[in-house]
């Protein structure tokens, strides 16, 4: 039994330690890179699905698929109760200011909370779609609020934004625009 | 003893505050909580949901989650089967969206095919070394 064994070849006796050693560096890997929540979209590059939303605020038109048609437009995906998007209102107005033109998704939002939310925060949008059962947003491949998108003239997503655009991130917007802008 | 009230008064208090965390004030959609009509219909609607993962409560599956998003995820599904629509289909609908993530199922990809190589890359190297094992033992 013994020298059947010494017939395997030497440098198999390494293997475990080598395979412990790679197991090792994978979970210190796993352990040690920080853990992102963020689903990215898969729909960067692809065009923007039908659709058609219905005015969400009283003044301000609705939302639909071919409203994307000539310059590069924001579109901002938002609610009323969500906290952040509150906090992103004066970015989003300072972006309209310098002149791109942000259309809004509000999700599972009513009338009166959304009116009360744009006459706090203001109303940097320029169309207002109401999405009350997340039909778009699911289609585009949004899972939460808020996020933006940076759709081209053909109607093409280019970019996505996750989270809250903040104001040291308004230069990077407006590149992201400039360049669907080509 | 009154510092021991007050105590109990905040202790009080923290169990009833209004959670932070926003959600909407609109009523359900529509299939978020309600079966589908057709009994086989609505088994391969379960089917489907109990293996597609809910994007803001990522460790459960749809079907599983109260999260409104769940509910509108569970919505879109119904009303897919519901017009008719096979299940595998609208799996694939939620891929091209969200990427393999949204899917408990696994495919075989180019990322993904090392996990299904693996055990058979094993065997094969197990043999490999314990074949002169195996034909000494016969032998002797």
């Amino acid at each position: 039994m013994s020298d059947t064994a010494a017939k395997a070849p030497r440098w198999a006796i390494w293997l475990p330690l080598a395979l412990f050693a790679g197991f090792f560096v994978l979970v210190m890997f796993g352990l040690l890179r920080p853990a992102s929540h963020d689903v990215q979209s898969a729909m960067i590059g692809k065009p923007l699905p039908p659709f058609n939303l219905a005015p969400a605020s009283a003044d301000r038109p609705g939302l639909a698929r071919t409203d994307f048609a000539g310059k590069p437009r924001l579109m901002n995906v938002f609610a009323s109760w969500c906290v952040p998007c509150a906090a992103e209102t004066p970015v989003l107005a300072e972006l309209a200011k310098r002149g791109v033109e942000i259309d809004g998704i509000a999700i599972r939002d009513r009338p009166q909370d959304l009116a009360l939310f744009l006459a706090r925060n203001g109303n940097p949008y320029a169309r207002i779609g109401a999405d009350n059962v997340r039909e778009v947003q699911l289609a585009i491949g949004s899972s939460g609020v808020p996020e933006s998108f940076v759709i081209d003239g053909k109607g093409t997503i280019r970019y996505q934004h996750i989270g809250e655009i903040r104001p040291d991130q308004i230069d990077m917007i407006l590149g992201k625009l400039a360049e669907a802008a080509k | 003893m009154r510092r021991r009230l007050a105590l109990l008064m905040l202790a009080l208090c923290a169990l009833f505050a209004a959670p932070v965390l926003a959600e909407d004030s609109l009523p359900p959609a529509p299939y978020a909580y309600r079966q589908l009509d057709d009994p086989s219909q609505e088994a391969k609607a379960k089917a489907l949901m109990d293996t597609l993962r809910c994007l803001v409560c990522q460790g459960q599956s749809i079907s599983d989650s109260d999260a409104q998003m769940a509910g509108d995820m569970r919505n879109v599904v119904r009303m897919r089967i519901a017009a008719g629509e096979d299940p595998e289909a609208i799996r694939q609908w939620l891929i091209e969206r969200y990427g393999d993530y949204v899917s408990y199922e696994p495919r075989v990809t180019g990322l993904t095919w090392p996990l299904f190589a693996a055990p058979l890359v094993m065997l094969a190297l197990a043999f490999l070394l314990l074949r002169k094992r195996f034909t000494g033992k016969d032998a002797a």
